[in-house]
């Protein structure tokens, strides 16, 4: 339970920041998550398995990340194509990466130590329990990488990105250019998204190629349900909501299992969910238009 | 100050839908000039500010700020000597972002840094450039600018824009989209501002009482052309009626021509 909810909820929540970051804050609807995130497993695995320093692996896979997100940015950028095609193009083109850089489709992480691994042992003394011990290193990476991500956006850099989303012309007419903009969100994005891929490979102790299938919609729901819930302008609040609906995400699966009969129904369960969750926001917004 | 040389802008040049909307223009702004530009819809002034800004590439001819030749020189990077508000009072500021957020991104120009700027020094400089508004602004730092009415964003767009230092302002009918009292109000900033920090400015208007009472130089565009150019005491001495005037004699001479033409 602490394992299902807690713990998957706070990595999928790494990846929703990301999300989140393209959607809400630069207005770039992202779907080159679907291809970063399987990247992000594929390479820490690679890394791994090469005996390369867990944190320089991290390193890596975080400029892997964001390389990938560049591309979706130069893409929409110099051919001006939306965003959406831009990033299913990378997202496409990924698919084969990942495949050439873990050359199986399913590689398995058994009894390589990882960070995860790294830390129960390390804790061994305050506590034994495997789910403990992983539940109180993502408490500390995520609100490490909230911190971080708060002060980035109170930055002029990130006030800028903020503003690049909302309203494209302000950013013109103080002499930025968006495109430098574009690049610099999609990365971070994106490197984000990687870093949850390459958590996600460690807990699961696996990296498949097919594991990034509609991650980006668990993201999306992540960052509405968030939405749903709290209510602010500060951006503090609008990163750690993201990681609360990532996390009411999860329960909500959590309780639904009874319902979900094939392993594969939770993809249905989620469209559903979104539905439902856009009707909810749909009607608010009228109900506060009409008074 | 500002030179245009020859300009022409053609929309979908060499199809059914060709239009020739700017035609050979050639302009120079002196510094310290204040603009009026008025004329119909469709006559170019929207273009002529995209011309100058940079927001569309021209078809021919060549832009000089301070000599150097701007021609070829991308919009964001133009925008750095070259201030412009717009009709859409949203366009000038982030409304899903504070009023403070929002005065340090347009508190310098060009590629911002990975540094925190705001502070308390930087809030009170704030709070002191928001009371030349008299809009009750300088107490709402923490709010979100897409609360504000169109006439206080428009206002903040004005004043933030003169506090960049612009070569040259571009007013695009910015008070058009706003109630009277409110476009009266930011008429008189702009008028004001552009007299405290000598500004060099165009303004683009549909009201002909406004572009004579403003500026000290007033041009009228029709179907592409500046067909006048009126400045100093002769500008000061227009009446409306005379304005209307001018402008029928022009256009029926126009007319005259095409007839002449097509018989």
């Amino acid at each position: 339970m602490i394992e299902g909810i807690l713990v998957e909820g706070l990595i999928y929540g790494i990846l929703a920041l990301g999300v989140f970051i393209t959607f809400r804050i630069l207005d770039f609807p992202d779907l080159t998550v679907d291809g970063s995130f399987p990247l992000g497993a594929a390479v820490m695995v690679k890394c791994l398995l090469t005996g390369i320093p867990l944190w320089i692996s991290f390193i890596i896979v975080f400029i892997c990340g964001g390389i990938a997100g560049s591309i979706t940015a130069i893409i929409h950028n110099k051919l001006k194509v939306p965003s959406l095609l831009a990033s299913i193009l990378t997202m496409l083109m990924l698919y084969s990466i990942n495949m050439r850089i873990l050359k199986a489709p399913f590689v398995s992480l058994n009894k390589i130590s990882t960070l995860l691994t790294k830390f129960s042992t390390l804790i061994t003394p305050v506590t034994t329990d495997r789910a403990v011990s992983y539940l109180l290193i993502f408490i500390l990476i995520v609100t490490v990488l909230i911190i971080i991500l708060n002060n980035f956006f109170h930055t002029d850099l990130g006030l800028a990105l903020g503003a690049l989303g909302d309203n494209e012309q302000m950013i013109i007419s103080q002499g930025m250019n968006p495109e430098h903009l574009k690049i610099i969100g999609l990365a971070l994005s994106n490197g984000l998204v990687a870093i949850a891929g390459s958590f996600i490979a460690q807990y699961q102790k696996f990296s498949d190629i097919n594991m990034g299938i509609g991650v980006v919609i668990i993201g999306l729901a992540s960052v509405m349900i968030g939405e749903l819930v709290v209510k602010s302008n500060k951006i503090i609040f609008l990163l750690s909501r993201v990681i609360l609906g990532a996390i009411i995400y999860r329960g909500i699966l959590f309780l639904s299992r009874p319902l979900l009969i094939y392993p594969t129904d939770h993809k249905l369960f989620t469209g559903i969910l979104i539905i439902i969750i856009l009707a909810v926001t749909a009607l608010k917004k009228k109900g506060s238009s009409n008074g | 100050m500002v030179k245009l040389k020859n300009i022409n802008k053609i929309f979908n040049i060499n199809t059914i839908n060709e239009n020739h909307v700017l035609k050979n223009i050639n302009l120079e702004v002196n510094k310290g000039d204040f603009i009026t530009i008025i004329g119909s819809n469709g006559a170019g002034k929207s273009t002529l500010f995209n011309a100058i800004s940079g927001n569309q590439p021209l078809t021919s001819g060549e832009i000089f700020l301070n000599s150097n030749n701007i021609t070829f020189v991308k919009e964001h990077l133009r925008s750095k000597y070259i201030g412009r508000i717009f009709q859409n009072p949203l366009l000038g500021t982030a409304g899903k972002m504070t009023l403070e957020d929002n005065m340090i991104i347009t508190r310098s120009k060009g590629f911002k840094k990975l540094k925190i700027s705001l502070n308390n020094k930087i809030r009170n400089e704030f709070k002191e450039k928001l009371k030349i508004l008299d809009m009750d602004l300088e107490n709402r730092l923490k709010d979100n600018v897409g609360q504000f009415s169109g006439g206080q964003r428009q206002a903040l767009t004005l004043l933030m824009m003169v506090l960049s230092n612009p070569e040259l302002v571009l007013l695009d009918e910015h008070t058009a989209a706003l109630d009277p009292r409110n476009a009266q109000k930011v008429l008189d900033l702009t008028a004001k501002f552009i007299d405290e920090y000598s500004l060099t400015a165009m303004m683009i208007t549909h009201n002909m009482e406004h572009a004579i009472k403003y500026g000290n130089r007033l041009l009228m565009m029709d179907k592409g052309e500046i067909i006048l150019d009126i400045s100093g005491q002769e500008k000061s001495n227009l009446t409306v009626e005379e304005l209307i005037q001018k402008f029928h004699d022009i256009r029926s001479e126009n007319f005259i021509n095409d007839e002449t033409l097509l018989s």
